[in-house]
Formats: C-alpha cells, structure tokens, sequence
C-alpha cells in the first residue's frame, strides 16, 4: 500500500513538472499590448465597473480599428472588494497584462496600485479617487505622509481632496446655500477623504456647516437620524459626498418627511438616474460636480455618447468618460504606438512591463504632454500622480444632466 | 420636542419590523428548538419576489405580498424539509451550522439570480403622510401600516399557540418533543408548520423592511436578521410577546443613540443594551426562568 501510494505520489509530482514545461512552450507572441483592469462588474457598485469596461471595450476597438498599434483589454470582476481585487490583479498577470488600467473604485485600488507599484506595472486608474492611492499625499489631519508615493500609479479623475475643495469652492462662489448639512460614510476612504477635505476648505471660505452626521456599511439603509439632524438644523444645503445607492435612500428619506433643501453630491452621485427602480423625481434638482456631461455638443463627446448607446444601450456616465481617456491618454503617451514601432515597421508587443511603464511614467510626466479628451482640455500630469483639470456644475432636471453654467 | 416625538416614531417604526423579524425567529425557536439563522435570507427572498411583482409585473402590491408570503412559505418548507429534517436527531450545534449554510446559500443564489445591483423598493404606500404641527412631524402611511401589522401578528399568533388544537401541539412539542410524540402528536409535521409560519411572517416583515428601507440587494436581510435576533433575545427567546417588547425597544434604543449620542456609535451601543440585559436576566425581559432540576 504505502508503495502504491509513492507511486502515485512520484506521477502526481511528474505531471505537475510536466504541465511547467507545457505551459512554457505554450507561450506565444504577443499580437497586442495587454492592458488589464479589475472593477465590480457584479455587486453594489456594478454599475461603474460595467460602465469602465463598455467604454474600455469601445476606446481599444476604436484605436485598433485604426490599424497602427493594437491594444487588447481585459477586466477581472472584484466586486469592489480590495482582496478579490488583488486576486483579480494577480489573475491579469497570469495573463500577461503589460498596462494596468487600475481598479474602477477606492478601496480595490489602494490595493492593486500598491501591488503594481512592486511589479512595475504602469497605472492609470480612471476612477479611483483615494488619496492613498497615488501616495506621498500630506495627511490634513496629522500632517505627515501616510502612505509613500507609488511612483508609477495616475489617476485620470480628480483626487478626493480636490473634489472636496472645488465642492465648497463651488457652493460659495455660487452662493448656493448658507447652511450646509454634510452626510457621510464614515467607514469609507472615498468618502471620509472627501468630506475632510470639503469642511477645511468650508471653514476657510466662511460657509457654515450645521450638521454632520455620519453612517457606515452596517447602518446604510435607515436615515431618519440624518436628515431629522439635517432638517433640524435648518440645513438649506445637504452635502452628500458618497454614492448614489445611499444618496438615493436619503433623497427618499428628505421627501417622506418634507424636507426640501438643495442637495449637492460629488462624482459617486452619478449614476443614480440608472438605478433599477428608483423614482427619478426624487433627484430633481440634485447637483453635482462632474468632468463630464454626456448632454455636451462637443463633437468627441457626442460621438462617444452615440457609440456607447447602440452598443450597450445606456447613456455612459462619468467613469465610463475617464475610463476612454484614459486608453487614449496611453495611447497618445505612446506617440499614438510610435514609440513602439519596430524598424521594420511592426510594433514591439513583446517588451516586458516593467520597461514600458518606465516609458509611460517618463512619456506623462515630461515637460508639454498634455491629452486633452471628453473629460477635460489640455490635461497635463505631475510626478504626483494627479490630474489637472476642471469639472463642471450639474443639475439634474427631468431626469437627465444639464450643465450649471 | 418635536424632534424627540419624530426620532421615537423612527424608533418604533424601526422597531416594529425588528418585532415582526423577531417573531420568526423566536416561534421556530420556542418549538423546534433551533436558531433559524436564514430567516434573514428568506426575508430577502419575499422582498425580491414583491419587488418583481409590483415593479415587473405590474400587480397590485397587496397582490404582491400575498405572493411574497406563498413563495417564502413553500421556501421555508422546502428549506426544513431539505436541510433541518435530516438532522432531526443530530446535535444544536449541527443544525445551527447548517442554519449558516442554507443562509449562505441563499445570498449566493440571490446574487446569480438577480444579481447585487441594487434595486430601488418601490413606495407601496404613495408616500402617503400624516403631517402634524405644520409638518414639523411627520407619519408615513408605511409607518402606521408597519406597527398595526406588527400588533395584529403578535395577538393572532398568541391566540393561536394558545387556542387551536396546532398551537397547543406546538406548545406540547415546544415542553418535551418524546412525550409529545408519545401523546400521539405528529413532531415532525408540527415543527414543518411552524416553519412555514416563520417563513410567512418572514416575508411580510421583508416587505415592509423594503418599503420602509427601500434598497435592496442580496445581503438587505442580514444585518436585520442579525439585530431581529438580538430583540428576540433582548426580549427573551420563545416568548410571543417579549419578541414584539424587544423589537421596539431595541429600534427606539437604536435611533435615540444615533440621535442623540452619536450616529457612529448607534450599532455599538445597541449591542451593549443587549450585553447589559443579559448579564442581570439572563432569559431575556420577558423569558421564562429555567431552573434545572438536578
């Protein structure tokens, strides 16, 4: 017996060595440069991951369909979860992803930067806000790095210290409200970033904040504490920095008890029109700041809009903005493939990742690259990672987006 | 005090869909001797079903419910039959894990079903309100409706443990199941019907939990359960009425916590009410003291 099992001991290992060797000599060439990204394309946060992923799946087959170089994309489910995200990241890797299209919200992407910034892997997350997920950003509150800078990871939206920021900014010099309630999710990056942000730069500006009220993952469904403090306080402006799924019980929450005030969200407030079964009455007059207006006469925007409503029959909101600059944004790093064009006039699909991040992290960060795409003219990159660029003031208004100004 | 009268509406009506969760729990509890824990799951479960019901379907919601409570009744019966009858014989511990088991099954099968988007509940009650004091108070339809049915179920089940031949074959098993059977009452169709009214009651409470709270998602009956489970024992476990006393007290407490201590600690306090309980009765409010006979 205890032969036998040896036996199958020794042709277990043997087929395990075998299938090392198959797998080497099953390698091929590449045809393409493999970009990779994980985002929730199931669970809560599903409709920023399948908006990422449509609108990655358009930028790629537009940019091949040009016959210069050719990309391939990939997406690996997360479910907004940091370690499915990892596991996803990892996976993406297997398959041999070149550029990392990062992870679609905060929490993954803290994670996945982190690992990418230790594979060398080049990183442009569309959405992913977090200061933490660039690093070497000052903590307000201690004054002190938490997180070193990953020197290879970008974001394409704004950082949430700066959507906070242009939030007050925006609410005063728009003179939108005199009282302001803040709700938010205290158990969240995304969140607690920008709300930290939005009351120093409310302080500083004299606006008045008389409410703050907090929830967190296990308290999500029930408000009525919030908005009777809220409503109590005589809040004008509700300041609702998280996304539209809370919102959405809020604004609901603001109606049973007939408490009218403005209510003012930041980028995760988008998508709450497409919400399965919510009463888009309720959101009107919601505002909010965004990069991005899909109602824009812009011929680029109008295209995409058109482009991404035949294949995927919805109208694209904010992330899936980013999402497309962002491939362009490489693509125009790469000297729209140029940089990786062989001498015979073919393109270099095979050059490792770590090589080609060291050239994109150069290409975005040199002195005049500038991308300007549908979620910003002339946007320019620093060695910290950020964008510059400036959103827009939305109002909701029969259901659909409409510019402030 | 407005605002005080306005948070204890919350409460109660908070409280009120914990009671009526927490009726479940302790009826299967108190006859059959175990913790249900996919109740939470099957509340879920009838929330989808109204849900596709009103908003696909276009039927009238109490059509609506009335469907929910077939579906969760038929689940909950499916679910004893498949999971907790075989196990009849076998240790507490052994079921309560399997408990876990068919909870977990239930979100996943949720998820691939229906996938996690959420769903917006529709309003099932027009968002109707009673506006007092020029609105500064005010009392939804859904609310009104919530703490009646919560009311209503607690006397029609205490009346029917304690009047009908089925209720008192519920109490015989609930005291000694051997004996019971020796009296020649049926334990094993005794404790399914008992499931089936959990699960009945299940599907209501996932109702008005929904139109209350309306986001909905595969995990929406988790954290209820958990609290539902917390009033139940708060309230003392297999008592009728302690399960509709600690549902309420347990929302009220809940809500003037978040209001007027602070809406981080709302959970945390909640949970330390129930340790403190616990510690000076330890059968709950309105538990039955056991002394164990040497």
């Amino acid at each position: 017996m205890k032969k036998f099992v040896k036996i199958i001991c020794m042709l277990t290992v043997l087929a395990l060595a075998l299938c090392c060797f198959a797998g080497c000599g099953a390698k091929k060439e590449n045809t393409a440069i493999k970009i990779g990204g994980t985002g929730p394309l199931t669970g809560g946060a599903a409709i920023y991951g399948t908006a990422v992923y449509n609108a990655a799946k358009i930028a790629v087959e537009e940019i091949n369909a040009l016959g210069g170089i050719q990309f391939e994309v990939k997406y690996e489910d997360d479910t907004h979860d940091p370690e499915k995200a990892v596991n996803a990241y990892n996976s993406l890797k297997d398959w041999g992803m070149q550029v990392s299209l990062g992870s679609v919200t905060s929490k993954p992407a803290e994670a996945t930067s982190t690992e990418a910034n230790a594979d060398n892997i080049f990183y442009l997350t569309p959405s992913g806000s977090s200061t933490n997920i660039l690093g070497g950003v000052v903590n307000p509150l201690t004054g002190e790095v938490d997180i070193e800078r990953k020197d290879n990871v970008f974001q394409m939206c704004f950082m949430d210290p700066n959507q906070g920021e242009a939030s007050a900014t925006y609410i005063s010099e728009q003179k939108l409200g005199t009282k302001i309630a803040v709700i938010y999710k205290n158990d969240d990056v995304y969140s607690t970033g920008i709300y930290n942000s939005f009351k120093a730069k409310a302080d500083a500006l004299g606006l008045s904040i008389v409410s703050t009220t907090t929830f967190t993952e296990d308290t999500k469904t029930d408000f009525s504490v919030q908005v009777a403090a809220a409503k109590e306080a005589g809040a004008d402006l509700v300041f609702l920095p998280m996304y539209y799924e809370s919102a959405a019980l809020i604004l609901k929450e603001a109606k049973d008890t007939g408490y009218a005030p403005k209510f003012f969200g930041v980028d995760g407030m988008d998508g709450i029109l497409t919400l399965d079964g919510f009463d888009t009455s309720l959101a009107e007059g919601v505002m909010l700041l965004t990069p991005f207006n899909a109602d824009s006469e812009d011929e680029a925007t109008k295209a995409f809009v058109a482009k991404y409503q035949e294949q995927f029959g919805d109208i694209p909101n904010q992330f899936a903005a980013d999402t497309y600059d962002c491939v362009y944004a490489i693509y125009k790093a790469l000297e729209n493939g140029d940089a990786l064009k062989n001498e015979d006039g073919t393109y270099n699909y095979n050059i490792s990742a770590s090589d080609l991040c060291d050239m994109l992290v150069e290409a975005f960060t040199a002195e005049g690259f500038t991308y300007s795409g549908l979620t910003g003219e002339n946007m320019t990159w620093t060695v910290e990672g950020a964008v510059s660029k400036s959103p827009k003031g939305m109002v909701i208004q029969n259901g659909a987006y409409v510019g402030m100004d | 005090m407005i605002t005080f009268l306005n948070h204890l509406i919350n409460g109660i009506s908070l409280g009120s869909i914990y009671a009526i969760i927490a009726l479940g729990y302790t009826m299967v509890y108190g006859i059959a001797k175990m913790l249900n824990f996919a109740h939470g799951d099957v509340i879920m479960v009838g929330a989808y079903v109204c849900f596709f019901a009103v908003s696909s379907f276009g039927l009238h919601p109490v059509l609506g419910l009335v469907l929910a409570i077939l579906i969760c009744t038929l689940l909950g019966i499916v679910i004893e039959k498949l999971a907790y009858k075989p196990l009849r014989q076998a240790t507490s511990l052994a079921v309560l894990i399997t408990a876990i088991g068919v909870s977990y099954f239930l979100q996943n099968a949720a998820q691939l079903l229906w996938t996690s988007n959420p769903k917006m509940f529709p309003d099932l009650f027009g968002g109707a309100a009673i506006r007092l004091f020029d609105g500064r108070l005010t009392i939804t339809v859904g609310t009104l409706v919530t703490i009646a049915a919560c009311i209503i179920i607690m006397v029609v089940l205490t009346l029917f443990t304690g009047k009908t031949r089925m209720g008192k074959a519920m109490r015989a098993c609930s005291e000694d199941k051997g004996a019971a059977q020796l009296m020649g009452i049926n334990v094993n169709r005794t404790i399914s019907v008992t499931f089936a009214i959990g699960s009945a009651l299940a599907a209501i409470a996932g109702v008005l939990l929904c139109s209350a709270y309306p986001s909905l998602v595969p995990t929406t009956g988790s954290m209820p359960g958990i609290k539902a489970f917390t009033a139940a024992v708060f309230g003392g476990i297999g008592s009728i009425p302690g399960a509709l006393i600690g549902g309420v007290l347990l929302g009220i407490i809940e809500i003037f916590a978040g209001a007027y201590i602070s809406t981080q600690l709302s959970n945390a306090i909640v949970f330390l009410v129930l340790i403190v309980v616990l510690l000076v009765r330890p059968t709950g409010l309105l538990g039955k003291q056991i002394r164990e006979k040497v």
